[in-house]
């Protein structure tokens, strides 16, 4: 079903045996069985606005088209690109989504890690405008995501990965920011989902040095969860997670 | 469900499953350059051109090209033809099975870069497989042609 409106889609997608198709990369690989697949594809959701406040993304942009938009490399730092272009291939971020990539909440997702070190909210249909940190901690439901909205505070950004090979899954994903006055990092594929660290014991209050910079590498590496998984043991992530944060913030103190 | 695509510039009308892959559309209309691979949206053997652009045809319903356009291999023989020799004597075919997909994306590339680097023939690649060659005679092939194409402009002014 394409349908016309979003009440349109957001009724039809209240039925459990139904499921919105967004890019359907993922989707495809489940052995779940479908009534019916809605499609957002007619309700005008592809587009990047860009205005003198914030981003707003519809849910059926493209990675691809995230990862061309001047306005967000300009904003990011070229953070956008640099999480990005690793994701598979060119011909998979022209089918993926953004709302796609969002909605599942995927631990290893550089979607959601990336976005979460920004100051940014996800537009409901029923739930309104939520944070975007906030809305990766909530259980999944039958709401549509309509919209990614990227508010544009002063800041710089830097993002770092490992990846076994070019386009596999990140082993470890990291973005630093500073977002206004305040320094987080964010830490996705742990494997669990990514998580916010904030500098609360003020480590970086007097500015991104080596000294504080591998201060804050030591609170990241004491303060965030990691676990193994086929891309990487426990103790391989956590010695990746000192090393990355460390990288990510230096990069960070280029970028200011 | 009824659907009009045009394929390869042709306007084909069928009535199709809702839940048909493009993939399967376009092989069942004869474009059998289309490979069926991983399954898994990451060897980029299934490429074709919606609307101009590179995707996985394997994870796209043909419900989605409705009232697009859809290019294969087969309706962009003229437009392969100026490179694909220069892959084909750096040895990089073997197997040939992921060549149409290879090709498919080169094409897209060229168009929308039509001077890449070598990382950047690298990057935008990255998404076809090949589990024959180790890329380096893609890669040879692709430059060759470049360079060959622009010692051509430059002779010719």
């Amino acid at each position: 079903m394409r349908p016309q409106t979003l009440e349109e889609a957001w009724e039809l997608n209240q039925k459990r045996r139904n499921c919105i198709v967004a890019g359907m990369m993922w989707l495809k690989m489940s052995r779940r069985s479908l009534s019916t697949a809605i499609d957002l594809c007619d309700l005008g959701l592809d587009s990047i606005e860009e205005t003198e406040d914030e981003f707003r993304i519809g849910a059926m942009a493209t990675l691809r088209q995230l990862e061309k938009h001047p306005g967000l490399a300009a904003y990011s730092c070229g953070a956008v690109e640099a999480a990005l272009k690793d994701i598979v291939g060119v011909q998979f971020r022209n089918g993926a989504t953004v709302g796609g990539s969002l909605w599942r909440r995927m631990g290893f997702s550089d979607v959601l890690t990336l976005f979460m070190a920004m100051d940014s909210y996800v537009e409901l249909y029923k739930g309104g405008i939520v944070a975007l940190e906030e809305f990766a901690s909530m259980k999944s439901d039958n709401d549509i995501l309509v919209r990614l909205i990227i508010k544009k505070r002063p800041g710089a950004f830097a993002y770092q990965a490992v990846r076994k090979q070019r386009t596999d899954l990140p082993s470890l994903n990291c973005v630093a920011a500073k977002v206004g006055d305040e320094y987080r990092v964010v830490i996705g594929s742990r494997p669990a989902r990514a998580m916010v660290l904030r500098d609360e014991k003020g480590i970086l209050t007097g500015g991104i040095v080596q000294d504080s910079t591998a201060a804050f590498a030591d609170y990241a590496a004491s303060n965030v969860a990691v676990a193994g998984n086929m891309w990487g043991s426990t103790e391989y992530r956590k010695a990746l997670l000192a090393v990355l944060t460390r990288r990510a913030l230096t990069a960070l103190g280029e970028a200011l | 469900m009824e659907v009009q695509i045009k394929l390869n510039g042709k306007t084909v009308s069928d009535d199709i499953p809702a839940g048909m892959l493009l993939i399967d559309f376009v092989r069942a209309h004869g474009c059998l350059s289309v490979k069926r691979g991983c399954e898994t949206s990451a060897c980029g053997l299934c490429t074709v051109l919606l609307d101009d652009k590179p995707i996985l045809s394997c994870s796209t319903l043909a419900a989605r090209a409705d009232g697009r356009s859809v290019y294969t291999l087969e309706g962009l023989q003229a437009e392969a033809s100026e490179f694909v020799g220069f892959i084909a004597d750096q040895g990089a075919e073997q197997c040939g099975f992921c060549n149409p997909g290879f090709v498919m994306n080169t094409i897209s590339l060229l168009r929308e870069n039509p001077d890449p680097t070598d990382d950047e023939i690298l990057a935008y690649l990255s998404g076809n497989l090949c589990r024959c060659s180790g890329y380096e005679g893609q890669l040879r092939g692709i430059r060759a042609y470049l360079n060959s194409k622009n010692a051509g402009e430059v002779q010719h002014g």
